[in-house]
């Protein structure tokens, strides 16, 4: 193949990704299909975890929170990474649509670490007979992200000007990016009450298969809820952002039609 | 049914960790469907607005 077009051709895709119009009718088409997929797969991941799979033999019944405290943890990172990078792109290209990825995210992220630390939480009570230990790593990093996140949408609001937020919180986005693999190994730097990693872990996932595939049901459902609400997220984010353009004006013409 | 709910005396723990997940999944999709909503609607009533006082205005002769 001859690099030119494949290099133009990578450019029209980079170009295209950094269009409003674009991207908000993408999202639009692709919201439905991805808010019916992850109901589908919640429901069918939910129902294997909390009837078909067997209880743990150590912790019971209360090993099934698991189903969603996972993948709530993991979405409160995997989102931070994605706010980061497209905080950095924003700020490093001047994309102002990357900018619009990041404050989409923030307020999703904020929301599965608060899940992550109440379904922890709950868990803890059975099984470590605490609430909450303010003594464990893994515990306050995760708490240090939720403020993070926190942080990033205070700062926005206290900027009138919008790509003044855009450059001084994309600062704070990324400087705190370095939480995100301190979570991942504060369990094995420190040796506390959070039981180590069950999936990432070396020589692969510790738990056995009938409690292994609900799992990874669960994380890609709530994966694929996380992009469909974001896609909703980003095409309110595109008409606030775009609202003096003609091709949102004729839009809300139409719409209101 | 009823051992079921119980979850071998873990059922208020698991039963709330599973509540409060649907709930606060519940609101975030209907907060980011408002989100959109709201941001088509001021859009409509600025159009609106612009409609309005773009018309000439009648000037009165007393």
């Amino acid at each position: 193949m001859n690099a030119v077009p494949m290099r133009s051709r990578l450019w029209r895709a980079f170009h295209q990704l950094g269009s409003p119009p674009y991207v908000y009718r993408i999202a639009g088409r692709l919201a439905p299909w991805l808010g019916v997929a992850s109901c589908v797969l919640l429901a069918v991941g939910a129902f294997w975890g909390l009837v078909l799979a067997p209880p743990d033999y150590l912790q019971g019944n209360s090993f099934r929170i698991i189903y969603i405290h996972v993948p709530s943890a993991y979405l409160s990172m995997g989102g931070y990474v994605l706010m980061a990078v497209a905080a950095g792109i924003g700020y490093i290209w001047r994309m102002k649509l990357a900018h619009g990825v990041a404050v989409c995210v923030a307020p999703l992220g904020a929301w599965f670490t608060a899940l992550a630390l109440v379904t922890g939480s709950i868990w803890g009570k059975p099984t470590w007979g605490t609430y909450w230990e303010w003594g464990d790593a893994r515990l306050m990093f995760e708490l240090l992200l939720l403020f993070l996140y926190i942080g990033y949408m205070v700062l926005r609001m206290s900027f009138d000007e919008r790509e003044k937020a855009d450059r001084v919180s994309a600062l704070l986005a990324v400087v705190g990016v370095v939480n995100v693999p301190i979570i991942h190994y504060s369990v094995e730097w420190w040796t506390t009450l959070h039981q180590g990693p069950t999936l990432i872990r070396e020589g692969g996932p510790s738990i056995t298969m009938d409690m292994l595939i609900p799992l990874l049901i669960m994380l890609a459902g709530f994966s694929l809820f996380f992009g469909w609400l974001l896609c909703k997220r980003l095409q309110g984010e595109i008409l606030r952002r775009e609202s003096r353009t003609r091709w949102v004006r004729n839009l809300a013409v139409e719409a209101a039609a | 049914m009823s051992e079921f709910l119980a979850m071998g005396g873990h059922g208020p723990y698991v039963w709330s960790a599973y509540g409060v997940t649907l709930a606060v999944m519940v609101y975030n999709a209907w907060a980011a469907y408002r989100h959109q909503a709201n941001a088509l609607a001021r859009l409509q009533q600025a159009e609106a607005e612009q409609e309005t006082r773009a018309k000439p205005t009648v000037r009165q002769i007393g």
